[in-house]
């Protein structure tokens, strides 16, 4: 896509989401009390209101909900076409990733395929993308 | 007419173009005399403003005046107003007003949504794009992605109606063709001429099932409705509209989160207040700034089962002017321009006035629908001629 990635502001909510793949790690927001996951992250649990909130790194597996093939240069430079997909996350209900699918041809992908994170490092962010798996 | 209810009363709307010179304000000014005019109101009877989403100083384009400015500038004397985007979507600020006049804040409010998308982005000395050093917000989570646009966002759920439902591109295209063969009809719509079904299918594709044509445009113009108290709609020398029944919901805040558009459950809801039924319904007014969304509405309204939007609309002969349920007379967002939300509780109280002219839907419209929002936030108006 050639152009720099928009930068996301770092916080003390979205810290662990967007570093966590200099460990490998995708991290979700998790409620040590109800054990539900709380996307975009925040110090409060959505479903039960505990304080007692920990990023937790998920699998990083999942599959397409839903998928747009884009064909509009939206910046100066940016290459088209690319995928950009709504990833449902295996072991995290009710929790989608916006994302973009790399790794393969834009008219290979599909709904329901299984995919895996892969990370793109770009001045200390880590943008969680999906490739096919297997 | 009955106790304690909201009416809209004068409507107005400036100039529709793309580019124009005159200013915000100015636009603004042009759609509130037209609105005093045709009530027979004079500033000094307006005690009330409402706006969405108020001035964006960083958007200028996108929102240029604010309540409190416009107050300024008419010189009024009110005692209500609110303007503000923490609400579901555009028409929530009539449905605003509505409240202030039952609760007895105020008698006749000027509602108003002035968009200068057009001209700002012509105009970048004047209209300085935000550099941004980041993303933060909700568009933290799409635009690092290059999702940047709304349209990236609602394709993906057209994408899931298609896969799911069998919703077909050609169902799609009919709410384009629909939009342009009234916009033809309208002297104000950007777009002067209708539509074929080749053209929208060989036009570039914008974001998959979305092309040129599933797309609004950026517009400049504003619009104002003017909503009055019972007890004050004695003083207005057009026919009142009576605000039968509104809703609004948030499904998540969030663009990417939601399971479902906010259609369904605004839909549902707006049923809920009124005895009104959807067979009752004279012509739908559905907000299309993407062509997906006004099946979403016609769905969420109930005129047909979920997933079913699409063969609903098929062929186009339904939701035509001289169709059983006439939808988007005045060429919506895709044909008459992007006036975000405003311009189809203007037509809907156009139609039902009978003032159409030649895109007038025939027999006597007495129930209308009027909605805004798409994507997570939605909002909908029932209106009625009494």
């Amino acid at each position: 896509m050639s152009v720099p990635r928009p930068r996301p502001k770092l916080d003390n909510d979205n810290r662990p989401f967007w570093r966590g793949g200099a460990e490998g790690k995708l991290n979700i927001m998790k409620c040590g009390d109800c054990g539900a996951f709380t996307h975009p992250p925040r110090q409060i649990c959505r479903h039960c209101q505990s304080e007692n909130m920990a990023p937790e790194a998920v699998a990083g597996t999942g599959t397409i909900d839903s998928y747009t093939i884009n064909h509009q240069a939206w910046m100066p430079g940016l290459e088209v076409p690319f995928v950009i997909a709504r990833v449902k996350l295996d072991g995290v209900p009710g929790v989608y990733l916006t994302t973009n699918i790399v790794g393969c041809p834009v008219d290979a992908v599909d709904f329901e395929d299984k995919v895996r994170v892969t990370f793109e490092e770009q001045d200390g962010i880590y943008y969680p993308l999906f490739e096919k798996a297997g | 007419m009955g106790a304690n209810q909201a009416y809209i009363t004068g409507i107005g709307q400036s100039e529709v173009g793309v580019r124009l010179t005159r200013s915000p304000m100015g636009l603004t000014l042009d759609a509130v005399r037209e609105a005093l005019d045709e009530a027979g109101l004079t500033l000094e009877q307006i005690d009330g403003v409402s706006t969405y989403p108020g001035k964006m100083p960083m958007y200028l384009g996108f929102s240029p005046i604010g309540a409190d400015e416009l107050i300024e500038a008419l010189g009024l004397k009110t005692t209500w107003h609110c303007g503000g985007a923490e609400l579901p979507a555009q028409l929530s600020a009539i449905s605003a007003a509505a409240m202030a006049v039952q609760a007895g804040l105020a008698r006749h409010v000027i509602c108003f949504r002035t968009v200068y998308e057009a001209a700002a982005l012509a105009r970048p000395e004047e209209f300085p794009s935000p550099r941004r050093q980041y993303v933060d917000g909700l568009s933290q989570w799409t635009a690092p992605f290059f999702a940047i646009s709304a349209a990236n966002w609602t394709a993906q759920y057209a994408m899931r109606h298609m896969k799911r439902y069998g919703m077909t591109r050609e169902q799609l295209a009919q709410v384009a063709l629909n939009a342009h063969a009234n916009a033809a009809l309208n002297p104000r719509a950007l777009v002067k001429k209708p539509l074929t079904m080749d053209e929208y299918m060989s036009a570039r594709m914008i974001s998959t099932p979305f092309g040129l044509y599933d797309c609004d445009r950026f517009t400049d113009c504003s619009t104002v409705v003017i909503v009055s108290a019972s007890d004050a709609i004695d003083e207005v020398k057009c026919k009142p509209i009576r605000i039968a029944a509104s809703a609004g919901s948030v499904e998540r805040y969030s663009w990417d989160q939601a399971e479902w558009v906010s259609a369904y459950p605004t839909g549902r809801d707006l049923w809920l207040r009124t005895d009104y039924k959807p067979k009752d319904v004279d012509t739908v007014q559905l907000y299309d700034g993407f062509s997906f969304l006004p099946i979403t509405w016609l769905e969420g309204l109930g005129f047909c089962e979920v997933g079913e939007g699409g063969k609903f609309i098929e062929g186009g002969t339904r939701i035509a002017r001289d169709g059983e349920l006439p939808m988007n007379s005045f060429g919506g967002q895709l044909g008459a321009g992007r006036m975000h939300g405003f311009g189809f509780a203007h037509e809907a109280v156009t139609q039902l006035r009978g003032l159409g002219g030649a895109r007038q839907i025939p027999g006597d419209p007495k129930v209308a629908v009027a909605t805004s929002g798409g994507g997570p936030m939605a909002a909908a108006l029932l209106l009625a001629k009494d």
